[in-house]
């Protein structure tokens, strides 16, 4: 028997109040009216009054709507078919084909025992030398892009998603433009990956409630992909979405804000969906690569400021170049001394060297005299910004290493460049050497 | 007793009780389907009781049944810790992903300790004699300890030993003792304890003033910014900065008995690294595997965030019991930021008046009550322990003006902040030289610290002054402290924690190349020209840093000190020279 409730007591933001009585908390329920009907969930029960956050927005709901409630969270269908499919907010088909009927599964599910992770050791090849050289990407890391309007992430992304080799890419879009949904559409057409690829879009124009629930059912299903072996890449933009969709309901919900207007479990909320990137033992892993747009291109920003301290570190895309200083992957360790022996020397004083460069540039702008070792740092910064740093450069990961050398010998010594002796006699290009000598 | 749901909201539920209830008790909320849910009493309101829930609530109804228990939030106390991975609440999470799975499914529980492994014990008290809070009663093997195994710590009047098992094998909650009191009461002592973690651990003589230096191996640390047994130390910083990185290699090679690692609402990634590394780690002491002297608590920022409030409180229970045994306990939380945030949350549940940032207004005396947790101890026996606290502070944009590191900072000994503009010129430890400070005297005579950290100050301005009037304004002097504070900062404040070698310096070692580091800093160097000048200094640096990486007392040690001292000579052979 279905039951209905009517008496619905209170209209404010996205939250309806209704009186109700056995209603589980976090429970998904249907409230239809005039205006259709939108699902709905519990997020705060007190005595009969259960207040209900409306996926699809509250105008046009009227006292007089219906609730009924489902007695289950929040699922989503999980099957092979949801490949190459695009869906909505609310779980719900965008591509004019029918929905999938598949065995339903509970989206938010608890954390991973930490037990049952193993260390991650694969590195993610993706072709652009400022990742793999000096921030290698590592399967199951959870990785943002902070980066600011205007700049192109989205399509960083959606190339990382091309060359990565991921078994199920998955795509979750909050807030996305149209046409940005539509790029991201040709891109993994053209690429051939669309066949096996997820995407879970909100648009801007949507109710901003269902740009809530995008990560959660991205990452449900990944999350049993991963489960049955597979190797998933996750593509969530943009997180500065999310985080203000949460601002929102807080700020409806009367709960006292912490910074800026976010709620005070801004970081539990981020860390629960990016901590789902995972490296089972014993099955498969989920990669997170996210984008967060720093509003002003203020990483002190509540958004970005937590999201750097809950994910494995950050990519910063700044004038269409991933910045080497403040980017970082925390798991680069795990992979870097094992694909080399010169990768870990090479990452460190091409860093070093191209900080210096900086400094003497700053020296140059302000009318100083520069010394000769001044003017070899910025032989090198040039070389180095022009064939390592910019994002068109798309070579593998040894000729990247070759090139970084030869960059070296022709502008230093060896002794000047930091390196331990035994790595530089490995590796100093030879012929460069001899003429030297010579 | 048994009381009900009245509302829900986050990890807050109200309850209401028909009888007594006890502040900061357990309860469990019983959900429809069977699972029942731990969680504790954190406000009383007439008849209300507002709970905090150690788990998802989903699921949680209105009118659901509560069960209240009279006991504080405890942990057990005994043989079987050490090596273990808990998770706040003391639950041991590779025993439950035996049970359930991948997933940690709310409302399953496991004792802490193993119930059915039998332990070695020895006798050491007499039947008869008196017994306080914490005597010694026995021993029993534990890893590279004797165990000991204490009387309950919670004893009010004088006790007597009534009787006392043989020497045997027991499990933890079989009955080796009985205590019997003046008024003729008995009770029974097993080799398990429990105890509130909220109240401090501590049956001792006297509390000691700590001055014994902890060596970390970490050069920056034992040099610069030492730490002692018993102190305590914060270590704020920005995100990417290594304080991750930094606590891991404390918690490997820092010359302590017992580590405690409390990985409070940080990545999950990091606490597996240490799960799966350490068992394979020697600890150099004593060539057993380093998990034998660690314990894990591990409430990842995924995992429900009342139990990461009460997981810093965990191992802060579990470090004291240890130093009950005379042992040296080092205790490293990461991050304190997040237990903070843990209790900011549920401030806000609560509807506190929120203080600075929305933390409560009893931020402070909770950051000072955990730190003041640490100390040395003269025990009734006469032995010495000590519990050391050190905490990573995560500042929201790394701005060190924050509540959480300004309460830190009131109350700790030592401060090691990380600087931003360090980890981006990757000079690693990234400890800022110039604002970190301590309370405490460590391994190297304070006067000589004090000479080369003149010395980088110094160098620290004239860098200032040259990105003003350049180099060619710079006075070759001025020109060469530069050159030489950068030396120093280069070859011996950073440590490549990545390099076999070089990730941990012994104190000796650190003795013998600082006074070689000393020598250089302090030799007057007459250099013709700034070229000449930083030519030479790259030279050294690169002996002195492959030096770093040299085994110590190998060939290429003596060959590079070798190189050094010929340095030495021909710089001052062309210093008598010009003169």
């Amino acid at each position: 028997m279905r039951k209905y409730y009517d008496h619905i007591t209170r209209i404010a933001g996205n939250v309806v109040t209704v009186t109700a009585s056995g209603i589980g908390y976090d429970e998904l329920a249907i409230l239809s009216g005039e205006k259709g009907s939108s699902l709905a969930q519990v997020i705060h029960l007190e005595s009969d009054q259960v207040s209900l956050q409306v996926f699809s927005g509250t105008e046009g709901v009227s006292t007089g709507d219906r609730v009924r409630f489902l007695a289950r969270p929040m699922q989503v269908p999980f099957s092979d078919q949801l490949l190459g499919r695009v869906f909505d907010g609310s779980g719900r088909p965008r591509d004019d084909r029918p929905q999938v009927e598949a065995e339903m599964i509970n989206i938010g599910g608890p954390a991973v025992n930490p037990i049952r992770r193993r260390m991650p050791d694969q590195m993610v090849h993706t072709g652009i030398p400022m990742i793999d050289i000096f921030n290698s990407l590592v399967e199951s890391q959870k990785l943002p892009i902070f980066s600011v309007a205007g700049e192109p992430y989205n399509e960083l992304l959606a190339r990382v998603g091309l060359q990565a080799k991921a078994d199920v890419i998955i795509l979750g879009g909050m807030g996305l433009r149209h046409d940005d949904y539509l790029k991201f559409r040709t891109a993994f057409e053209e690429g051939g990956v669309l066949g096996r690829s997820i995407m879970f879009v909100h648009t801007a124009a949507d109710p901003v409630v269902e740009a809530l629930i995008v990560p959660d059912l991205c990452l449900a299903v990944g999350e049993q992909f991963a489960l049955q072996g597979k190797k998933v890449l996750v593509l969530l933009t943009d997180m500065t979405a999310f985080a203000d969709a949460l601002k929102e309901i807080a700020i409806i919900m009367e709960q006292i804000p912490s910074n800026r207007g976010y709620p005070g479990d801004l970081y539990t909320q981020m860390a629960r969906r990016y901590e789902k990137a995972v490296d089972f033992d014993g099955a498969g892993s989920m990669t997170t690569l996210a984008c967060v747009t720093m509003p002003g291109d203020d990483v002190t920003h509540p958004v970005p400021d937590n999201t750097g301290y809950i994910t494995e570190g950050q990519f910063y895309l700044r004038n269409g170049r991933i910045e080497p200083f403040g980017s970082l992957s925390r798991l680069k360790q795990q992979v870097n001394g094992k694909t080399r022996d010169d990768h870990r020397a090479i990452m460190d004083s091409c860093i070093q060297l191209y900080a210096q460069c900086r400094e003497s540039r700053e020296k140059r702008d302000m009318g100083f005299e520069m010394s000769e070792w001044d003017d070899r740092l910025l032989k090198y910064g040039e070389r180095f910004e022009k064939q390592i740093m910019d994002l068109s450069v798309n070579i593998p990961l040894f000729e990247a290493l070759d090139r970084c050398w030869e960059i070296l010998a022709d502008c230093f010594e060896p002794a000047e460049i930091g390196i331990r002796r035994s790595i530089i006699e490995a590796h100093w290009p030879k012929e460069l050497a001899t003429e030297d000598a010579a | 007793m048994t009381g009900r749901i009245v509302a829900v909201y986050g990890n807050m539920v109200i309850a209401e009780a028909p009888g007594q209830v006890v502040k900061n008790s357990v309860g469990y909320c019983c959900r429809s389907d069977g699972a029942r849910l731990l969680c504790e009493v954190i406000r009383i309101r007439g008849r209300l009781t507002d709970l905090q829930v150690f788990e998802e609530t989903r699921g949680l109804k209105v009118g659901d049944p509560v069960e209240f228990q009279k006991a504080l939030l405890s942990v057990t106390l005994g043989p079987g810790l050490l090596g273990q991975i808990f998770d706040g609440l003391q639950n041991p999470l590779p025993q439950l992903a035996e049970k359930v799975g991948f997933f940690l499914e709310p409302g399953q529980y496991l004792p802490g300790l193993p119930l059915d492994r039998k332990w070695q014990f020895t006798p050491t008290a007499e039947v008869g004699q008196s017994v306080r809070p914490g005597q010694q009663l026995g021993t029993v093997p534990e890893g590279i300890f004797a165990h000991q195994i204490m009387a309950p710590f919670g004893l009010r009047e004088s006790w007597r030993l009534e009787s006392l098992s043989p020497a045997g094998e027991y499990t933890v909650d079989q009955e080796i003792a009985t205590i019997i009191n003046d008024s003729g009461e008995k009770r029974s002592v097993t080799m398990q304890q429990d105890w509130p973690v909220k109240v401090p651990l501590s049956v001792a003589r006297r509390r000691l003033m700590p001055t014994d230096p902890l060596v970390t191996q970490v050069r920056i640390i034992d040099t610069m910014f030492p730490i002692v047994r018993g102190g305590t130390y914060c270590i704020p910083g920005p995100f990417g900065a290594g304080k991750t990185v930094l606590q891991q290699l404390t918690s490997r090679y820092a010359e302590v008995d017992v580590v405690i690692i409390a990985a409070c609402g940080e990545r999950a990634g990091e606490v597996v690294e240490t799960i799966r590394e350490f068992p394979t780690l020697t600890d150099p002491r004593t060539g057993k595997p380093l998990m034998e002297r660690t314990i894990i608590i591990c409430n990842t920022s995924a995992m429900p965030v009342a139990a990461r409030e009460a997981s810093v409180y965990t191992a802060a229970t579990l470090g004291e019991y240890y130093r009950q045994m005379g042992l040296n306990v080092l205790l490293l939380a990461d991050s304190t930021s997040r237990w903070a945030q843990a209790m900011r949350e549920i401030s806000g549940r609560l509807e506190e008046i929120p203080g600075d940032e929305a933390f409560p207004a009893y931020l402070e005396s909770r950051i000072a009550g955990f730190y003041e947790r640490a100390g040395q101890l003269e025990l009734h026996s006469g032995e010495i322990g000590s519990l050391t606290i050190g905490g990573t502070v995560s500042p929201a944009g790394g701005n060190f003006e924050e509540p959480v590191t300004q309460g830190t900072l009131k109350v700790v000994g030592a401060f090691h902040g990380l600087s931003r503009a360090r980890s981006d010129a990757r000079r690693y430890p990234a400890i800022d030289p110039l604002e970190s400070w301590t309370k405490y005297k460590g391994i190297i005579e304070p006067e000589k610290v004090a000479r080369l950290r003149q010395l980088l100050r110094r160098g620290n301005e004239v860098q200032q002054m040259m990105t003003v009037v350049g180099e060619e304004g710079t006075s070759i002097e001025d020109f060469t402290t530069a050159l030489k504070a950068d030396f120093f900062d280069s070859v011996y404040l950073q440590q490549n924690a990545f390099d076999k070698v070089d990730a941990a310096t012994p104190a000796d070692r650190q003795k013998f190349v600082f006074d070689r580091v000393l020598g250089v800093c302090e030799t007057p160097f007459e250099f013709a020209t700034k070229d000449n000048a930083r030519r030479a200094m790259v030279e050294v640096s690169d002996l002195f840093r492959n030096w770093n990486f040299a085994a110590q007392d190998s060939d290429e040690y003596k060959r590079i000190l070798g190189d050094i001292e010929g340095f030495m000579e021909k710089h001052s052979a062309a210093e008598a020279a010009n003169v």
